[in-house]
């Protein structure tokens, strides 16, 4: 094994830069290193001004995602020995602008995820004296596979639709909406639908589903948004199917 | 109130046809595309034709070719849209699913006079 790989990393500030251009830097390879190992040993020996987020190192905090050869990757998860003998090349999600270099906003997601109402909705007044909602390890179960989701944003960097209408709300949004509504002490389906029963809710989807290709936690928000499109569609079916009064 | 909306509908047809495509499809292929003109299988001719035009085969029929059809009216309509970057919602989406109604009333007219 070589001792050493190249990294092709995307280097921008707005500003003084017009367009993100690509800096090239040889980083040792070793087999335990990770990309973002490789890129933490760009800016303690190479270039301290190297932008990028990583928090956790162990694939839970979701914040160093980043397009790896592409492919949008947690770079923590991602070893530099997969893509030996290299180049590696490392840029920013895709489908958000650019904060600099391998740092994007994702402002529009923060705006998004609160309207789907991801918390659980109660239509009693159950204080914490009253106890503690009840819930058995079957329906547990039930959404604990979407409760996986860590905000990381992979899915949306995935995603053509996201990329082609900013509108949609998006994987991780949906993905997150079907993990309360299937959670036996929650009772905001009502209130969700009827935000994802929009064109830009769950209809912006057409199942490309890279979104489930790319999740780090195989959450599976491809599978997510299939369910809630056809509750949304039995949902809208009674619209022509009811009385007015009956609905 | 929920307001209503097309696209759930159209979505409704293309799951179905969908289902119908990668279920039922297949199996017609093998057996009127391979089996029978290949001579693998050899049904007699008046018990096929009795098969055929009792009504709830006809009906059967004309369900799967118009699910069918709006499978692939709505895959075209996205392919146009989203793949070719089309960006002329309405008469493509009225060239898609019109001609799958079209289409829908070529099969009504067939399964009706076979």
């Amino acid at each position: 094994m070589a001792d050493s790989i190249r990294m092709q990393v995307t280097r921008y500030t707005p500003g003084p830069d017009s367009v993100p251009t690509v800096a090239e830097y040889d980083v040792p390879l070793r087999k335990d290193w990770a990309v973002l190992d490789g890129l933490n040993y760009i800016k303690d020996h190479v270039d301290s001004s190297l932008s990028y987020r990583w928090s956790c190192r162990m694939g839970i905090c979701g914040s160093c995602g980043m397009n790896v050869e592409g492919e949008p990757k947690l770079t923590c998860a991602t070893f530099l020995t997969d893509y030996a003998p290299g180049p590696v090349r490392v840029e920013p999600l895709s489908n958000f602008p650019i904060v600099r270099d391998l740092v994007v906003d994702i402002e529009d997601f923060m705006e998004k995820l609160p309207r789907v109402k991801p918390w659980i909705i109660r239509d009693d007044d159950v204080t914490v004296i009253d106890g503690e909602y009840l819930q058995t390890p079957e329906e547990l179960a039930e959404y604990k596979q979407f409760s996986n989701c860590i905000n990381c944003m992979l899915c949306y960097a995935a995603c053509p639709i996201y990329g082609l209408e900013p509108d949609f709300i998006g994987p991780a949004a949906i993905a997150l909406a079907e993990r309360y509504d299937l959670d036996s002490r929650d009772r905001g389906q009502r209130e969700r639908l009827d935000v994802l029963i929009e064109k830009e809710g769950v209809w912006g989807c057409t199942f490309v589903g890279e979104c489930t290709t790319v999740c780090p936690k195989h959450v599976d928000p491809a599978g997510a948004i299939q369910r809630y499109k056809l509750k949304a569609a039995k949902e809208n079916l009674m619209t022509f199917l009811l009385p007015r009064a009956a609905r | 109130m929920t307001k209503r909306h097309i696209e759930p509908i159209v979505w409704l047809l293309f799951s179905a046809g969908g289902v119908a495509a990668a279920v039922f499809l297949p199996i017609l292929i093998l057996l009127f595309g391979l089996a029978i003109p290949l001579g693998w299988v050899r049904p007699d001719y008046n018990y096929l034709d009795a098969v055929v035009s009792h009504w709830l085969t006809r009906l059967v029929l004309l369900g799967l070719l118009v699910v069918m059809l709006f499978h692939s009216a709505h895959r075209f309509r996205y392919t146009l849209h989203d793949g070719l970057q089309l960006r002329w919602e309405v008469p493509i989406a009225v060239l898609s699913y019109g001609g799958a109604l079209l289409g829908s009333a070529a099969a009504l007219l067939i399964v009706l006079t076979i």
